[in-house]
């Protein structure tokens, strides 16, 4: 017996289409902050829990292991060195944009001095060759800043 | 059934446009939870969080606020799904013999996204999706074969939002506390038919966390444990063609196990409050069907009979209900955390005196496609 | 009082890249079915369900209430869980507690996923915070690539040693009918592969797989009267520590130490290498399988890569790991933790196939996820 729908017996794909989702998302009181240290004074904050005494960058309301709020601002400045890094060479599709990121493309973790845990971001250099773990970095801001994590172009091996 | 209690619960404000982040509203509903229940976290054993990637704009949405509901250092898992079904996975964790006591927490920001979107994607992508139907259009199908098959009629259904409304005023927590009439509510504008906006539930921010122990770690801490009775969920069909949109049998069954399990076997007389996920005003009236508060049909003679207002027989919905303040997954769990208020007898200005069997109600899916039914009392046997 | 909980059945699809003949619902099915057979149980017999997928790679919200003609959940209690890549060890313990808790006697938790219907990267990359980490998140494979390149500046690793862990698995899930990927590969083949996000390359990753797989958990009084050997769990656990990837600490490992450590508390176990006969872990590219034995404390720190050159990780090894090829040859993402923990379940009940280890008392399955979330779970041929 043939297909019923009297064709052949095809198998469909339907596309979503140019589905597209926007989100405003609220950033808080605390991740403002850090982006404003970023756009208004060109340096990066971080925050101390009083407890335990761990340095958050980026900073957040709860120091998750001691379960207290934080409200002791660090100025953790620009510098740093990479704590690890990845060089992308596979061009995905970047969810902000539908289109695919340009590669290759180094993804960093920045250990800022003074701080416990890592900021992410991009290094300027792409070729994992030149890239040591353990390199000191300084963060290069860009002239016009909106208050977001780009306001920092990338940081640069120093 | 073991006995395990609910010790703490907190709540914040239901608001549109909060401005603090998924983190921030989380850890505000665990710290009130934890302060309600006279508790450190250390005291807490493991954590189960309900998220959904859809309304937070992430995939593994509970990623971000995993510390501030206490997840470090603690076994913790998560749910997608109302804040009764994970309210549900958190009591089977603490009945497990595995742990002593479990929160369970849940938020959504729905003012941050766009709900009608959103809610579209729950449709089949290749038959339903494409036609831009969502949680609106969707129920306003319902609401009209409902009313087509009984004669429920529009004014009946809006009984309901005056009532809850109204009963929003004694609800610091609620988002839409309102004075307002049949003729207002007859007025609103049409959104789909017959549901206009009076009929429809807020686009609410909020949290919701609740504390569940054993029966020993209740007794140890708690000043007035509110003892789980019973809780069953039950899920329909998922094309709205495949199901009966006049009477939900998902409900019917969801909550004759949970009766079962609580010894109640004439809920009407057994039960004295009840906090039911109403999203929209002609779902009220079909909760009232399928729990058995009266026959199939009858659902607006009963709210014309003022029974089920405050000072009735039995009140429904004193918080002002969903329809005051809806958080999307939120709302299951705010029904419990109510109905414990007013087993307690903390509800204050909406509290039903003497209560002491409370029903809560949540539901999921397009339609009310799961339902789940909790029934809780102050009293051990 | 806690009741001891079993697996009884494990079903799974021929998992494949992209499964144009049948929609989500279909896929399902059929893992329902295998698992249902394999338990000589029908629909009639499961009390509940559980089920998992990440959401945003198809799309579809709320997917417990979609699923229904396909998971069988008409008219039964069903919700879903989901925790990202670590779904599957979710879904493992959601079942556990619902029989443990004795609402349920026979539950059924079913992992599936349709990746070939989006782009996977993307998607992965909107778990990072889209405000301040979404950015700089090279796809899921990001973290791991940076991971390695400080262990191989710390201890002299190279990426050959990983590239052993890629081949024995790849190898291995010849003898797995339902592994995705089946082709026998080398070290050269992996040195010779495309370069993703250095040092990790094609070949040292996991693919992306159209899949679903449904296991079975029944209680102390149902079990054996299902099946004559049934899995029993001992313990599970988790560690979900941690919101932001810059926190994490790759040197210390810290929540797969935690989770292990735990894990191996609760089921009594001191000495991993010895008293477990065979791991199903959670690997999602070869350079965790280097790293990730001496977090889970089967060697000390640098040891790794000698165990990997000794073979003690291999099928006729001391400890074999990944006997179905792992998540290298196969990868659903919402199923893939479930099938570690329905392979390990089949090591112990004596139903692996070609695949079998010989003399399976102890099995532990591990997922992971996330920010660095781990989970992972002990079965037995014993109750315990």
């Amino acid at each position: 017996m043939g297909a019923p729908a009297g064709g052949e017996k095809k198998l469909l794909e339907i596309s979503s289409g140019e589905a597209e989702h926007v989100y405003y998302w609220h950033c808080g009181y605390y991740m403002s902050q850090f982006l404003l240290g970023l756009r208004d004074r060109k340096t990066i904050l971080g925050i101390k829990c009083p407890r335990c005494g761990r340095v958050y960058v980026p900073p957040r309301e709860v120091c998750g292991r001691c379960f207290v709020t934080m409200d002791e601002w660090v100025d953790l400045g620009t510098e740093g060195y990479i704590y690890a890094f990845t060089v992308v060479k596979l061009p995905y599709i970047d969810p902000n944009t539908g289109k695919p990121i340009k590669v290759p493309r180094t993804d960093i973790y920045v250990k800022l001095d003074g701080a416990d845990t890592c900021l992410m971001h991009w290094l300027d250099e792409t070729d994992e060759k030149k890239i040591a773990v353990g390199a000191r970095v300084k963060a290069v801001f860009k002239k016009r800043r909106r208050g977001t994590i780009h306001d920092i172009e990338y940081f640069k091996q120093i | 059934m073991d006995r395990a209690a609910i010790i703490g619960v907190g709540q914040t404000k239901y608001e549109r446009g909060k401005t603090k982040n998924f983190a921030e509203l989380v850890y505000e509903v665990v710290r009130k939870a934890l302060d309600d229940a006279g508790m450190e976290l250390d005291d807490i054993d493991n954590v189960v969080t309900t998220t959904n990637d859809f309304w937070d704009g992430r995939t593994i949405a509970c990623m971000a606020i995993a510390e501030a509901a206490g997840s470090y250092g603690r076994d913790a898992t998560n749910v997608e799904g109302d804040g009764t079904l994970s309210s549900f996975y958190g009591l089977m964790r603490t009945l497990s013999g595995v742990y002593n006591s479990t929160i369970v927490t849940t938020h959504c920001k729905v003012s941050e996204g766009s709900p009608r979107k959103l809610f579209n994607q729950a449709f089949d992508p290749v038959y339903d999706r494409l036609l831009g139907i969502d949680a609106i259009s969707s129920s306003a199908l319902q609401a009209r074969a409902y009313m087509n098959k009984f004669g429920i009629t529009e004014e009946q259904c809006a009984l309901v939002s005056v009532k809850n409304h109204r009963n929003a005023k004694n609800n610091p927590y609620a988002h839409l506390p309102l004075d307002i009439t049949v003729e207002d509510v007859m007025k609103s504008p049409m959104l789909a038919e017959p549901i206009k906006l009076l009929d429809t539930s807020p686009v609410s921010d909020g949290a919701c966390a609740i504390i569940m122990a054993t029966e020993k770690e209740a007794r140890r801490r708690a000043k007035r444990p509110i003892w789980v009775k019973g809780v069953a969920h039950c899920t329909d069909a998922y094309r709205l063609g495949e199901r009966d949109l006049t009477y939900s049998s998902a409900l019917e069954t969801a909550a004759k196990k949970a009766y079962q399990m609580a010894g109640i076997t004439d809920p009407w007389r057994q039960i004295d409050v009840a906090e039911v996920y109403d999203a929209f005003s002609y779902m009220e009236l079909m909760w009232y069907e399928g729990l058995g508060f009266c026959g199939r049909g009858e659902g607006g003679k009963l709210i014309e009979s003022g029974r089920t207002e405050m000072g009735g027989e039995l009140p429904v919905n004193p918080s002002g209900g969903v329809l005051s303040a809806h958080s999307v997954q939120v709302a299951g769990m705010a029904r419990i955390a109510e109905a414990v208020l007013q087993l307690r007898g903390e509800a204050g200005k909406r509290q039903v005196p003497g209560a002491k069997v409370a029903l809560a109600h949540g539901i999921n899916g397009i339609c009310a496609q799961t339902h789940c039914v909790w029934i809780l009392s102050s009293e051990e046997r | 009082m806690a009741r001891r909980t079993a697996i009884v059945g494990v079903g799974q699809t021929y998992h494949t890249s992209k499964r144009k003949d049948v929609n989500g619902q279909e896929l399902i099915n059929e893992a329902v079915k295998r698992a249902l057979e394999d338990a000589n149980l029908t629909l009639k017999d499961i009390d509940a369900i559980i089920i998992g997928n990440m959401d945003h790679f198809e799309a579809i919200n709320y997917v417990d209430c979609w699923s229904v003609d396909g998971s069988g959940a008409f008219m039964k209690p069903i919700m879903k869980v989901t925790t990202g890549g670590s779904t599957g060890g979710t879904l493992g313990a959601c079942a556990y507690y619902h029989v443990a808790s004795g609402f349920f006697d026979v539950v059924m938790a079913i992992g599936w996923e349709k990746n070939s219907e989006s782009d996977t990267q993307a998607a992965i990359s909107t778990c990072a915070d889209p405000i301040l980490e979404r950015d700089f998140f090279g796809g899921a494979i990001g973290p791991n690539a940076a991971e390695y390149a400080m262990y191989m500046k710390e201890y002299g690793a190279t990426q050959e040693d990983a590239a052993r862990v890629a081949v024995r698995d790849h190898n291995n899930a010849l003898n797995n009918p339902y592994a995705h990927l089946r082709k026998f590969i080398t070290v050269e083949d992996v040195m010779n592969s495309p370069m993703l996000c250095w040092p990790i390359k094609l070949l040292d990753s996991c693919p992306r797989s159209d899949g679903a797989c449904a296991v079975i958990y029944a209680s102390e009084d149902r079990a054996p009267k299902i099946t004559p050997k049934p899995a029993w769990v001992h313990a599970t656990a988790v560690s979900h520590d941690y919101v932001y990837f810059g926190d994490f600490d790759w040197e210390a490992m810290p929540t797969l130490e935690a989770t292990a450590t735990r894990v191996y508390k609760r089921a009594g176990i001191t000495n991993p290498l010895k008293e477990i006969d065979v791991m199903e872990l959670y690997l999602p590219f070869s350079t965790c399988g280097v790293i990730w034995m001496e977090h889970m404390w089967v060697c000390s720190r640098g040891e790794s890569p000698s165990l990997i050159r000794r073979g003690v990780f291999d099928m006729k090894g001391e400890l074999p790991v990944n006997p179905s090829g792992g998540v290298l040859s196969t990868n659903p993402i919402g199923a893939t933790a479930l099938i570690r923990i329905g392979e390990a379940a089949l090591q112990v009940m004596g139903k692996a196939g070609d695949r079998q280890v010989s003399n399976v008392k102890t099995a532990m399955a591990t997922a992971f996820g996330s920010c660095y979330w781990f989970e992972a779970t002990i079965l037995r041929a014993t109750k315990p």
